[in-house]
C-alpha cells in the first residue's frame, strides 16, 4: 500500500514537472498556432544553465534556479524577434522543418560545448533522502518539485485569469485582429508570452535534470512527451494540459514500476487512441479551431 | 411527374442554433427550380446536407426514390447528384483538361486506374474534347485553372458538374461575382442545360431566378416560407415583406 | 476532329519521356561505373532517393505531411535481416519484396489512422508510430537484437547469379535496378488517372469528394504504396550493409528524409533523388570539417532554408539544378517549384 502511494506520489512529482516543462508549448501551439517542436531546446538551455552555475561556479542550487528561467526566457525572446515571428503566418510544415532544425543545432551545439555525457547537477543536502509522511516514503527533491510546480501552476492560473496581462493575452489569442483595434499590442504579448513558456521550460530543465537526466539529446527524447501533453491535453486552457501531465507522469511512472516489460509504447499507443478518438484532445474544445 | 429530389422533415442544428427547420421539399423531373431566400437563411446548409458535407440531426433526403441520407458525398455523386460551387473551389494547379478528365474518369469509374497513362481512352477523351468545347474552354485547356480569367473559371466549374453526368444538378450562385461582359455566357450555359437535367439553382440574383426558375422555393430562417409558380411568388405579400425588409436593412 | 485529337495529345503530353530524362539515367549509370571506390556512398545515395521517392508519394502528390516514415524503413529493414538471418527466404530480390509487402500491410493498416486527422494529428500520430515500433523493437530484443541491432546476417547471391562483394559493387548495381524499376512504376502511377485524383485531393480534398473522387480510398492506396516503398529502401539498406539496427526507425531519419525532399522539391519524382545526391555532398562535406557536428550544419540547412524561403531557394541558390528540374518536371514551373504551402 505504501509503494503504491510512494509511487503515486513520484508519478505527481513527475506530472508537474512535465506540465512546467511543457505549457510555453501549449501556449506556442494552442494560442500561436505554431508547431514548435525545439521547445525541448529552450528546457535543455536551462538545465545546463543550472548545471554550470552550481557545479563550475558554485552558486546555490535554489539561486541558480531562477537564473535558468531568466536565461531561457532571454533565449526564447532573442530568438522570437529575430526568427520565429516570421514563421506564425507560415504552413505547419515549414513550422516543422524550420524547428527540427533548431534541434538539430542546439544537441550539436551543447554535445560540442560541454560534452555528450549526463550531467547531473549537485544538489543541497537538504534535498536529498526520503522523508516518512504518515508511513509513506516520499523523497524530499520531489517533494521540492511538487511544491514549486504547484505554485507555479496556481500562479500562472492567476495571472491569465486575474491580470491586466492574461485578459489581453486571452482577447490577442481570441482574436488578434479585434484585439489590436482595441489597442493591444499583439505581436508584443505574443512575444512576451512565447518568452515566459520558454523561461518556464528552463526552470523545468533545471529541476528535471536529476529525474529525467541531462544530456544533449534531451530535446530529441522528450520532444514526444511535450507533444502528447499538448496534444492529449487540448489548449485552450492550461487545465487541460495540466490535467494530462499528472495522467502522463502518473501512467509512466507506474507503467515502469509495474510491468516494465511493456515498456513505453503504452504511452504512444494511448496517445494515438486518444487522437483518433478527440482530435482536439481530451479536454480541448469540441468544435475545430 | 416523379419526383426528382425530395428532402423530408430535414432538421438540422449548430449548437442551440436551428439552421434547417423541418424541411420538405419537392423537386420534380426535369425542373428548374429556385431555392431563394435573404442571407443567412440557410441556403448553404441546405447545399451542404442535400450533398452529403453535412449529416442531418433528423429527417430523409431521397434522390429518385432512394434514400441517399447517409451516403458519402462521392457516392451521391456516382448516383447522379452533382454541384457547382458558389466560391470558387476549383483546382488551381491543375488545367481545365486535367480537372475534366478527372471528372470524367470517376465518372466512368476509371479514376483509379493507376497503371493506364492519361490520354489513352478515346471513350474520355472524346467525352472531354466535347465538355471542353461546349463550356468555350478548348483554348484555355492546358493553362492553369488559377490563370483563367473568372468567367472561364465560373465555366470550368459548371462543366465540371455537368461531366459526372448529373440527373440532378445543384447550382449555387453560378453567375456570383463574374464580371458584366462575361455573364452572358455564364447565363448561356445554365440555359443551355440538357432538359431531361434537373435543376436545383440557390441565387440571390432575382434576375436569373425569374428569367430561369419554373418553381421557386422560398427559405427563411431554415425553414419553408412559400412555394410555387415565379408569378404566384412574385405576388406573395410575405415574400415581399421579406425582401423589402432585408433591402431596407441593407 | 481535331479538338478530339489536340485532347488526347495533351493529355499524355505530362507522360511523355524526356531526353533530360533519359540524361539523368546515364548519368546515374555513368556515375556507377566511373568511380569505382565511392560504391558504398553511391548505394547509400540510391537507398535514401528510393526512401525519398516513397516520401514525395505521399507528401508531394497528396499532401500528406509525415514525422514518421521511418516506420516503414525500419519494418522493411527488420524484415529482409530477418529473413535473410533465418534462411527463411535465402534469394534477396524475392526477400526484398516480401520485406517490401510487409511495410505494406503495416502502411495499410496505419493508414486509417493517417487519413482521419488533419495535418497537425497527421504529424503526431506518424511521428507515435514510429517511436511505437521503435519501443517495440527494443522491447522485443530477443527478436530483434535490441541496442545491438541484428547480427551475423549473411546475404546470399542476387538471383543466384551475382554475390555481394566487399568493395560494394554488386549491391550499387542492385540497388540502382531496384530503384529505376520502382521509379518506372511510380512514374506510371503519378500519371495516371490514379495519380491525378491524388493531385486533386491534394488541393481541395472536399472538392475531389464533390466530382466523385473516394478521397479516402485513394489516400489509403497511396500510402499503402508508399509504406512498399519504405520498406524495400529499409530492406536494400539491411541487405547491402548486413546491417539491422534501432535507429532505422529514429525521427533523425525522418527528419533527414524531409530534408531531402526540401532541398529537391517535391511533386515531379526526380526531387527525392536529386535531394538525395545534395544531401549525402553535403553530409560529406561537413562531416569532414567537424566529423561528430554535422548535426549542427543539417540543422543549420533547414533553418536557412524555411527562413529564406523553400520556393525562393528554388529560384535562386539552386538556380542551375532547377534549369534540370524544369526539364525533368516538363511542366510549368509553378509545378517543380516545391508547393509554398502543403497544409
Amino acid at each position: 500500500m505504501a509503494s503504491i502511494l510512494t509511487n503515486l506520489f513520484d508519478g505527481v512529482a513527475y506530472g508537474m514537472l512535465l506540465f512546467v516543462l511543457a505549457c510555453g508549448l501549449a501556449v506556442t501551439l494552442g494560442l500561436m498556432n505554431f508547431v514548435n517542436l525545439a521547445h525541448g531546446a529552450f528546457a535543455m538551455a536551462g538545465g545546463y544553465i543550472c548545471a554550470v552555475l552550481v557545479n563550475n561556479s558554485g552558486w546555490p542550487f535554489f539561486a541558480a534556479l531562477p537564473l535558468a528561467f531568466i536565461g531561457s526566457a532571454a533565449i526564447g525572446i532573442a530568438l522570437e524577434r529575430t526568427l520565429y515571428r516570421h514563421l506564425y503566418s507560415r504552413s505547419h510544415l515549414d513550422q516543422v522543418l524550420f524547428s527540427i532544425g533548431l534541434v538539430f543545432m542546439s544537441v550539436a551545439a551543447v554535445d560540442y560545448i560541454m560534452g555528450s555525457s549526463r550531467v547531473f547537477i549537485k544538489l543541497p543536502a537538504a534535498l536529498e533522502g526520503q522523508i516518512d509522511l504518515f508511513g509513506v516514503g516520499i523523497g524530499r527533491y520531489r517533494l521540492m518539485i511538487v511544491v514549486i510546480c504547484g505554485l507555479l501552476t496556481l500562479g500562472l492560473q492567476l495571472i491569465l485569469a486575474k491580470t491586466r496581462f492574461g485578459s489581453r493575452l486571452r482577447a490577442a489569442v481570441d482574436d488578434p485582429r479585434a484585439a489590436s483595434g482595441l489597442g493591444i499590442n499583439v505581436p508584443q504579448v505574443f512575444a512576451f508570452t512565447f518568452a515566459f513558456g520558454c523561461g518556464l521550460a528552463g526552470l523545468g530543465g533545471a529541476l528535471s535534470a536529476e529525474i529525467l537526466g541531462l544530456d544533449p539529446y534531451f530535446p530529441l527524447k522528450f520532444m514526444i512527451y511535450f507533444l502528447i501533453v499538448v496534444t492529449v491535453g487540448g489548449s485552450s486552457s492550461i487545465t487541460g494540459p495540466f490535467l494530462a501531465s499528472l495522467l502522463l507522469g502518473i501512467a509512466d511512472v507506474a507503467g515502469k514500476y509495474y510491468v516494465p516489460k511493456v515498456g513505453p509504447f503504452v504511452i504512444y499507443t494511448v496517445m494515438i487512441v486518444i487522437l483518433l478518438w478527440r482530435p482536439n484532445g481530451l479536454f480541448g474544445r469540441t468544435a475545430a479551431r | 411527374m416523379t419526383i426528382a429530389l425530395e428532402t423530408r422533415n430535414l432538421e438540422k442544428s449548430f449548437g442551440g442554433l436551428r439552421v434547417t427547420r423541418d424541411l420538405s421539399l419537392k423537386v420534380m423531373q426535369g425542373a428548374r427550380h429556385a431555392l431563394i431566400g435573404p442571407n443567412g437563411a440557410g441556403k448553404t446548409t441546405v447545399i451542404n446536407q442535400l450533398t452529403g458535407v453535412l449529416t442531418p440531426n433528423s429527417g430523409r433526403i431521397l434522390l429518385e426514390g432512394h434514400d441517399i441520407t447517409g451516403l458519402s458525398v462521392h457516392r451521391r455523386v456516382l448516383r447522379g447528384l452533382s454541384r457547382t460551387f458558389q466560391i470558387n473551389q476549383l483546382y488551381a494547379d491543375l488545367t481545365p483538361l486535367e480537372t475534366i478528365g478527372l471528372a470524367v474518369s470517376e465518372r466512368m469509374g476509371r479514376g483509379g486506374d493507376w497503371w493506364r497513362r492519361m490520354g489513352t481512352r478515346d471513350d474520355v477523351n472524346a467525352e472531354i474534347a466535347e465538355l471542353l468545347s461546349r463550356f468555350h474552354l478548348l483554348d484555355v485547356m492546358t493553362e492553369l485553372t488559377s490563370t483563367l480569367p473568372y468567367g472561364k473559371q465560373r465555366l470550368l466549374e459548371i462543366a465540371v458538374a455537368i461531366a459526372a453526368k448529373p440527373r440532378v444538378l445543384l447550382l449555387d450562385e453560378p453567375a456570383a461575382g463574374v464580371p458584366e461582359s462575361e455573364r452572358h455566357d455564364i447565363l448561356a450555359a445554365v440555359a443551355a442545360l440538357p432538359r431531361d437535367v434537373t435543376v436545383l439553382l440557390i441565387e440571390h440574383d432575382m434576375d436569373l431566378v425569374f428569367s430561369f426558375a419554373d418553381r421557386i422555393s422560398v427559405l427563411v430562417n431554415g425553414g419553408l416560407l412559400t412555394e410555387g409558380a415565379p408569378d404566384e411568388v412574385a405576388r406573395d405579400p410575405q415574400v415581399r415583406a421579406v425582401y423589402l425588409g432585408e433591402a431596407a436593412d441593407a | 476532329m481535331t479538338a478530339l485529337s489536340d485532347v488526347s495529345t495533351h493529355a499524355m503530353a505530362s507522360a511523355r519521356c524526356r531526353i533530360s530524362e533519359v540524361a539523368f539515367w546515364v548519368l546515374a549509370l555513368a556515375c556507377a561505373f566511373l568511380f569505382p571506390s565511392r560504391y558504398l556512398i553511391m548505394t547509400d545515395i540510391v537507398r535514401l532517393g528510393l526512401f525519398a521517392l516513397s516520401l514525395d508519394l505521399i507528401l508531394g502528390y497528396a499532401g500528406i505531411v509525415s514525422l514518421g516514415h521511418a516506420a516503414f524503413f525500419g519494418v522493411g529493414a527488420y524484415s529482409a535481416g530477418l529473413l535473410a538471418l533465418h534462411g527463411i527466404i535465402n534469394e534477396p530480390v524475392i526477400a526484398l519484396v516480401a520485406a517490401g509487402l510487409v511495410a505494406a500491410v503495416l502502411g495499410f493498416l496505419t493508414s486509417f489512422l493517417v487519413i482521419r486527422g488533419v495535418d497537425l494529428t497527421r504529424l503526431m500520430v506518424t511521428l507515435g508510430i514510429a517511436l511505437l515500433l521503435e519501443a517495440l523493437a527494443e522491447r522485443f530484443s530477443d527478436i530483434t537484437g535490441g541496442t545491438d541491432g541484428l547480427q551475423g546476417i549473411e546475404m546470399q547471391p542476387v538471383l543466384g547469379l551475382f554475390a555481394f562483394d566487399m568493395f560494394g559493387r554488386t549491391g550499387l548495381f542492385y540497388s540502382l535496378v531496384v530503384l529505376f524499376i520502382l521509379f518506372l512504376l511510380a512514374r506510371r502511377v503519378v500519371h495516371s488517372p490514379f495519380g491525378l485524383s491524388l493531385r486533386a485531393i491534394k488541393n481541395n480534398p472536399l472538392r475531389a469528394a464533390a466530382i466523385g473522387v473516394p478521397v479516402n480510398r485513394r489516400l489509403i492506396a497511396i500510402y499503402t504504396l508508399a509504406a512498399f516503398y519504405a520498406g524495400i529502401a529499409g530492406a536494400l539498406f539491411t541487405q547491402t550493409t548486413a546491417l539491422a539496427s534501432l535507429d532505422v526507425f529514429s525521427f533523425e531519419r525522418s527528419a533527414d528524409l524531409m530534408l531531402v525532399l526540401v532541398i529537391g522539391g517535391t511533386g515531379y519524382l526526380y526531387g527525392g533523388l536529386i535531394g538525395a545526391v545534395v544531401f549525402k555532398m553535403l553530409q560529406e562535406l561537413f562531416q569532414s570539417i567537424t566529423p561528430q557536428y554535422w548535426l549542427f550544419w543539417i540543422g543549420l540547412v533547414l533553418v536557412v532554408i524555411v527562413m529564406v524561403g523553400r520556393a525562393r531557394i528554388h529560384r535562386w541558390v539552386l538556380f542551375v539544378p532547377n534549369l534540370i528540374i524544369r526539364q525533368l518536371a516538363g511542366r510549368k514551373a509553378a509545378v517543380a517549384v516545391p508547393e509554398s504551402d502543403a497544409s
